[in-house]
């Protein structure tokens, strides 16, 4: 822990991490503290944003996790991230009860609509709370573990990798868009009330969420060192970079690969999970592929294999989306393509290397040596 | 012979008119009693009752103005000049067709009356007309004809299908006529003769007759009739079977050359220089936008703008491609991810391109005519023309790449410039160009299969992203760098997914192929045709 790459991983993490935790403590006095007439005062819809944009931060960390560290692409952690969407979204729905258009106390407003004559069983046990945070994290955890067991196993990696990554949050696309799915297919879920009985609109609520998800991103950034620092991460390293010399030296490549890919995928539906409630829906959109390879680009630009840098991709990435799309909307799409070609092809080490070199600091491990 | 049965067929249908019991008396002194035109004239203010007597007459008058009355009627775009009493057609896709009275250049729309039919007088017009059409010159018109009034006939009609068979020379048209006249024998009192009338209806394959039969087998009361019914019922519905199964069939490959067409352009780009080429679904859309383009550049050829769009399609996909080989790919070589995440970039921003350009919204692309209806095999099997061209044209892109490949000087640059580019080097090719034409080829390729495309979906923006996972699966699938493995891959798939489709349905059909793909690339890593031999990465 002397050599330098890592003592300029701990100097940011430790800068990124005040401010993070600087933000929790701040925003929520100028949103409920500050008067409504205050130029300071944060509104809502402000508070909401940079909610939506920490949880979208964690979703590139935890790409970056998987990506940056054990050089598996995932093109479809998207999937990951809107299955514990939809866990909490189905908590969410039960939670709206009998207030629905169609006053069903137990069947959500589309399963009304559509003639469902009872709860499916997949839907039972989701108005606990308990039970459906656990699912956040189950139910994303369980299908990298299954797709992982026999992706690493068979040794599928690189491009083959993130391709079948990729068409299996298109099946999943597929899949939820279908009404007999009984998740709301089309339209998802959405018309959320409360959460654990605090009302959604509130502005109290949203800053709890705000905080909430802070409090996430800063517990997944340190279990994400955590992880990276231990002898696992070094290992982990050793396998992005030569993955058969690792594994002629011993080491159970796939198990390595298993471990980080559901941890990371876990990480990815806690995100989906705080979000959904946020932007008060959730759709099989989600699953989209572009959804997911947005988040690669987030990683890329910001930096891949230094954490941080995903966190500070996805911040810059997405506010400038919240910028163009609403500005110039017919503009974004060229800016989105242009970034993923400028950062490969000028910023292989994304903005973070750009910065390390500007300062004359030495780079931290190179991610290079992909395959 | 013409006029003797026109008479013939007067008298039928008269007679059909009759039992029908509309109650109209049918005497063979009003045929030529009044001259065609006023018979015609007639019908402007006939009653329904009046008009099944008046079209029964004119089919018997052999008028040359006749058919096209019928047809207009049928359609409902006969109408009268409400000032001058005159008879005009007009056809959806021609010119107003003046039939009798006194012609005006402009009739105002006000005074067109348009001529009403009601359920029965269509179905007398859809006898009459096929009875006119029996005549035709053109054998596929008699089959049709004949087609169409079998089971649909009174059998009062008889006669003149015994003489039309008898005058029948194509072989087609007279087994049709055969057909038409064993069905109406089917409601001959004699048991002999009905019984020949199932025997000879037992060899057909025609959904109707099965239906016919179906119906007959209900109210048959002959023992010996109804044995020989039972086993032609069978052995239709064996047929239907057979038939159904060659239609699916045809369907799943025309499926599968859609995306083999999709496909093979990623087989070399993928498959022959290891690029992971994300913007190759966006090849295929402007190949689509380009028959859009020639098709607004010559309207009045439709006919031939897809002659024109494939190699057009294909020249400006191959500089595109071109072009991004030259200013991104060449740099990333060897970086497969970074290669993939740049093209996905490329691919955003074609898209958005031509949503800046044409509009988000789909275009129309012409089908030209040769390529729309259908070839009716026999009654239980029809082929899409446009299914069928896609497979051909599928399977000749296919046989010209792996010429082009395996035969030429160039084709033999890119296989060595791809097997062992330091060696190709030192012997004088130039690789940076090879990879430039090698990449240009695999885009035009695409451009050619959007042409294609543009026949069978909407042009939109978004045609390419529908494709692009699909053409990669089919590629990983049939096994890398292997042209034969995509083919057996991209037919396989297609041919599976046709038949999986009625058992669960499109979607589900669909997500089970990718799960099915997914788990085979599991199981076999380097896909159904993989290179021989033992190696390792890094």
């Amino acid at each position: 822990m002397t050599d330098s790459p890592r003592l300029l991983n701990d100097a940011a993490s430790r800068w990124l991490l005040g401010t993070l935790a600087l933000l929790i403590l701040l925003v929520p006095v100028f949103s409920l503290a500050v008067p409504e007439t205050s130029p300071f005062h944060l509104s809502t819809y402000t508070v909401a944003l940079f909610g939506k944009y920490l949880c979208l931060a964690l979703l590139a960390l935890a790409l970056d996790l998987v990506w940056g560290y054990a050089g598996i692409l995932s093109l479809g952690h998207g999937a990951f991230f809107a299955l514990g969407g939809y866990a909490m979204g189905m908590y969410l729905m039960r939670q709206i009860g009998s207030r629905g258009v169609y006053g069903n106390p137990l069947l959500p407003d589309f399963m009304v609509f559509l003639n469902w004559p009872a709860l499916p069983w997949y839907w039972h046990g989701f108005d606990n709370f308990f039970f459906a945070a656990l699912m956040v994290v189950l139910v994303p955890g369980m299908l990298a573990f299954a797709f992982g067991w026999f992706a690493f196993r068979s040794r599928v990696t690189g491009v083959y990798l993130s391709i079948i990554t990729q068409a299996l949050t298109y099946a999943l696309m597929l899949a939820f868009f279908r009404n007999d799915m009984g998740f709301g297919g089309n339209n998802g879920l959405t018309d959320f009330k409360e959460l654990l009985g605090f009302s959604l609109t509130s502005a109290a609520t949203k800053n709890g969420l705000f905080v909430c998800s802070g409090l996430a991103l800063i517990a997944g950034f340190l279990l994400c060192r955590w992880v990276v620092a231990s002898r696992l991460g070094r290992v982990l390293v050793a396998v992005r970079d030569a993955e058969s010399r690792t594994r002629f030296m011993g080491y159970r490549v796939e198990h390595y690969k298993l471990f980080v890919f559901v941890l990371s995928a876990m990480l990815a539906g806690v995100a989906g999970a705080l979000y959904v409630p946020q932007v008060g829906i959730i759709n099989p959109g989600e699953f989209a592929p572009l959804a997911s390879i947005e988040v690669v680009v987030w990683v890329a630009v910001g930096g891949r294999g230094y954490l941080y840098g995903a966190i500070v991709g996805a911040l810059l990435v997405n506010y400038a989306k919240t910028w163009f799309t609403g500005a110039f909307p017919e503009v974004w799409l060229f800016l989105l393509g242009g970034l993923f070609v400028v950062s490969t092809l000028f910023l292989p080490r994304g903005v973070i290397g750009l910065l390390g070199q500007r300062r004359r600091l030495p780079a931290a491990t190179a991610p290079g040596g992909t395959h | 012979m013409k006029p003797l049965l026109l008479l013939l067929l007067v008298l039928t249908t008269a007679g059909a008119a009759a039992d029908s019991g509309t109650g109209t008396t049918m005497t063979i002194d009003a045929i030529d009693s009044r001259p065609v035109d006023e018979l015609m004239l007639a019908l402007g203010t006939a009653s329904f009752r009046d008009k099944e007597t008046l079209v029964t007459q004119l089919a018997a008058s052999g008028d040359a103005r006749v058919p096209v009355l019928l047809q207009a009627l049928l359609d409902g775009t006969l109408y009268s000049d409400a000032t001058t009493g005159a008879l005009i057609a007009t056809p959806a896709d021609a010119a107003p067709i003046p039939l009798a009275g006194a012609a005006r250049a402009d009739v105002p729309k006000d005074d067109l009356r348009k001529i009403t039919v009601n359920n029965g007088l269509r179905s007398q017009l859809r006898v009459l007309i096929a009875a006119t059409q029996l005549q035709n010159p053109d054998p596929a018109v008699r089959r049709q004809a004949a087609r169409t009034l079998t089971g649909n006939a009174q059998t009062t009609l008889l006669p003149l299908l015994d003489r039309a068979l008898a005058a029948e020379t194509d072989a087609g048209a007279r087994a049709a006529l055969a057909a038409a006249q064993a069905s109406l024998n089917l409601a001959n009192p004699d048991p002999a003769i009905r019984a020949a009338a199932v025997a000879a209806l037992a060899e057909t394959s025609d959904k109707a007759i099965l239906t016919l039969l179906e119906q007959q087998a209900g109210t048959e009361t002959d023992r010996t009739v109804k044995a020989g019914l039972a086993r032609a019922i069978t052995d239709l519905r064996g047929r239907e079977q057979r038939f159904a199964f060659v239609g699916d069939l045809f369907f799943g490959l025309s499926l599968g050359s859609v995306l083999l067409l999709a496909a093979v352009g990623l087989a070399i780009t993928f498959g022959v220089m290891g690029v992971i080429n994300m913007a190759h679904g966006e090849m295929i859309m402007l190949g689509a936008y380009t028959t859009y383009v020639v098709q607004l550049l010559m309207p009045s050829h439709i006919e031939y703008s897809l002659a024109v769009a494939v190699p057009a399609a294909f020249v400006v996909t191959a500089l595109v491609g071109i072009a991004i080989e030259r200013s991104v790919i060449r740099f990333l070589y060897g970086r497969p991810l970074e290669t993939l995440l740049a093209t996905f970039g490329i691919s955003l921003v074609l898209q958005q391109l031509v949503r800046t350009i044409f509009s988000p919204l789909n275009k129309s692309v012409i089908t030209p005519q040769w390529l729309s209806g259908s070839w009716e095999v026999n009654g239980m099997l029809s082929l899409t023309y446009n299914r069928l061209y896609i497979i051909l044209f599928a399977l000749a892109v296919l046989a010209s790449l792996i010429t082009l490949l395996r035969k030429t000087p160039i084709g033999l640059q890119m296989r060595a410039v791809t097997q062992n580019r330091a060696m190709a080097s030192s012997m004088g090719i130039r690789t940076g160009w090879v990879d430039a034409l090698t990449f240009g080829l695999g885009s035009g390729i695409a451009g050619i299969a959007g042409v294609a495309l543009s026949q069978l979906t909407n042009v939109g923006p978004n045609l390419g992203q529908s494709y692009i996972i699909d053409s990669f699966l089919v590629v990983v699938f049939g096994g890398v760098g292997n042209l034969l493995g995509t083919f057996v891959a991209a037919m396989s798939l297609g041919v599976v997914n046709k038949f999986a489709e009625p058992l669960v349905g499109a979607v589900l059909a669909k997500i089970l192929i990718l799960v099915f793909v997914i788990l085979f690339i599991q199981r076999r890593p380097r896909g159904l045709f993989a290179l021989k031999g033992r190696f390792v990465e890094d």
